[in-house]
């Protein structure tokens, strides 16, 4: 007899939260694993933003309402400034990224292959790479005036040193065991290369690429608010100097889209180029 | 035994299109068959560790030749001195009478492990062992046929990381044959496998060899494998042939007749030159 109230609740109690959770659970789970959903956290911090600016809780000197942001980017595309700046960042950051990345991919299998080039480069890289770029900046200037090639030089000069170093790594790893099996196959040194050691440094490479593209936008942010007449950072300064707020706001904002694009395009091309690797493979089927 | 028979009757069913692919590629192979290597006063050594004293083998062409020998007899080093991956420290080689660097025969190294390439797919992986014939028009088809030849034509266009041990190994041995070669040496290839896996794979390796007629050469510690698979078993200990044993029995072979025990017993009390009969039963069947 006092034994049926416990059979009873037993089933009961832990019922009730696992009938709630099957309700909600695989809809909710399923959204949260699209692309959509890395959207959420951004979309509620501007609610939030803008919420608290229409309560007066963010005085508009301080930072101003999304909306007047949005504004901002109104009078700014209508009069073709935005657009032009925007494009003149993405062609600096653009040129100096190809520069400073394909000298240091070449570099980087030249020293990764050849015990002679790494003696006579890499001690001078290694040297070069502990300056911080940006206290380049005066002697730059002072070199290249303010002119476009002044950026170009420090952003080529920043994406250098992440690109090669993953680059020479990627070659310097490859699997012994492989470039055995090649060589056993009567490989060439060039088909040896192509089709043993280039692949196996792919996802080193790519992480190199990926670090670069960040400091591609820092270096670009930084030299182009020190000495520039157009860019995104010089639309910035001069907003600063007369008080327009939402103008320094969107460009800060620009630079967060402009990254994440980057990082993005870094990321579509290494799940089309890592196929074969089962981390991508996993993620391939749980989306 | 009507199972054998249906089980055969299948395989060569399955085999025919294979030939009928093999004769449109481009370029005629070169006849099948097998090369005579003979093996003179072979010694190696690293530094001051000398691991091989002075080896004299001959073995005739299209013999399956296995070799024996606790690890770090030297078995692998004299496999790799074959397949032209190391140099001898003195003695020679010959393929066919002629030195084996200058041999115009193909000879072939199948690894201990499968060592594929991840980032070809297995169709890729195979046409690897074409050598010089990579990317000629040619090239997939081949590779297909060989593909064809180990049972995983289907797989083709997947990669390797989805495939089982057992399928890695297959297709290293269809990459090995890619270039029809006229030696296959065989380093523990299916020593990482399990023990159903491989029983298939050793009637494959045996089914090629037969088909092919291929010189082969395969180094293992399992005295069993040796015994079911070789013409003759060479026994090595510390550098040097201690036993040449030829198995006369019919083909295939099963495990666990008489017969097989026999030779078994025969090899393991060479081995274990302590008596025998105890460390015979500490040491059941196929061992690592």
């Amino acid at each position: 007899m006092s034994d049926a109230p416990i059979t009873l609740g037993r089933p009961l109690l832990p019922a009730a939260p696992a009938l709630s959770a099957r309700r909600f659970g695989p809809a909710a789970r399923r959204f949260l694993t699209t692309g959509a959903a890395s959207w959420i956290v951004p979309a509620a911090l501007l609610l939030v933003w803008q919420a608290a600016a229409e309560l007066g809780l963010l005085p508009p000197n301080v930072l101003p309402a999304p909306s007047d942001v949005l504004g901002a980017v109104w009078r700014l595309g209508a009069s073709g400034e935005l657009l032009d700046n925007i494009a003149v960042s993405a062609r600096r950051a653009g040129i100096g990224f190809v520069l400073g990345g394909s000298l240091a991919f070449a570099f980087g299998l030249l020293n990764g292959l050849s015990k002679i080039g790494e003696t006579l480069t890499d001690t001078t890289f290694q040297m070069i790479r502990n300056i911080p770029n940006l206290a380049m900046v005066p002697l730059v200037i002072l070199w290249f005036g303010i002119e476009d090639s002044a950026r170009i030089f420090l952003v080529a000069l920043g994406v250098f040193f992440p690109i090669y170093i993953n680059t020479f790594h990627g070659i310097r790893t490859a699997d012994a065991q492989l470039v055995e099996m090649g060589r056993s196959y009567g490989m060439s040194s060039w088909e040896l290369f192509r089709r043993v050691i280039l692949p196996g440094a792919l996802p080193s490479i790519f992480v190199g690429l990926r670090y670069a593209l960040g400091i591609m936008w820092l270096t670009l942010i930084v030299a182009e608010t020190i000495a520039a007449n157009s860019g995104i950072g010089y639309m910035a300064m001069s907003a600063r100097e007369f008080m327009q707020l939402d103008v320094v706001v969107l460009s800060i904002l620009l630079y967060a889209l402009l990254g994440k694009l980057a990082d993005s395009t870094a990321r579509l091309l290494e799940r089309s180029t890592l196929q074969w690797h089962p981390a991508f493979q996993a993620r391939r089927k749980e989306t | 035994m009507v199972d054998d028979l249906i089980v055969r009757a299948m395989l060569e069913e399955l085999l025919r299109p294979v030939e009928a692919l093999e004769s449109i590629g481009s370029e005629p192979d070169l006849p099948p068959g097998g090369v005579a290597i003979a093996i003179g006063g072979l010694t190696k050594s690293f530094g001051s560790n000398t691991v091989l004293h002075g080896i004299d083998l001959h073995v005739p062409a299209g013999q399956f030749l296995t070799v024996i020998g606790k690890s770090g007899c030297g078995k692998s080093t004299l496999l790799r001195i074959l397949a032209g991956l190391d140099r001898p420290s003195s003695g020679e080689v010959l393929f066919d009478g002629v030195p084996a660097g200058r041999s115009e025969h193909v000879g072939r190294l199948m690894f201990q492990e499968p060592r594929l390439l991840p980032w070809a797919r297995v169709a890729g992986n195979v046409e690897v062992g074409l050598g010089a014939r990579r990317g000629t028009p040619g090239a997939e088809r081949r590779a297909l046929a060989k593909l064809a030849a180990v049972g995983l034509e289907s797989r083709a266009a997947d990669w390797p990381s989805v495939l089982s041990g057992g399928q890695k190994q297959r297709v290293a041995l269809a990459r090995a044959l890619a270039s029809s070669p006229h030696f296959l040496a065989l380093d523990e290839p299916l020593g990482a496998l399990d023990a159903l896996t491989r029983i298939e794979m050793q009637g494959l390796v045996e089914q090629v060899w037969r088909e092919q007629g291929f010189t082969a050469v395969l180094v293992t510690h399992d005295v069993t494998e040796a015994i079911v698979l070789g013409d003759r078993v060479v026994l090595i200990e510390d550098g040097m042939v201690r036993l040449e044993l030829d198995v006369d029995l019919p083909r295939p072979r099963r495990r666990g007749t008489p017969e097989v025990a026999a030779l078994e017993e025969k090899v393991l009390r060479h081995l274990f030159s302590d008596g025998g009969t105890l460390q015979r039963s500490a040491v059941p069947g196929p061992t690592k």
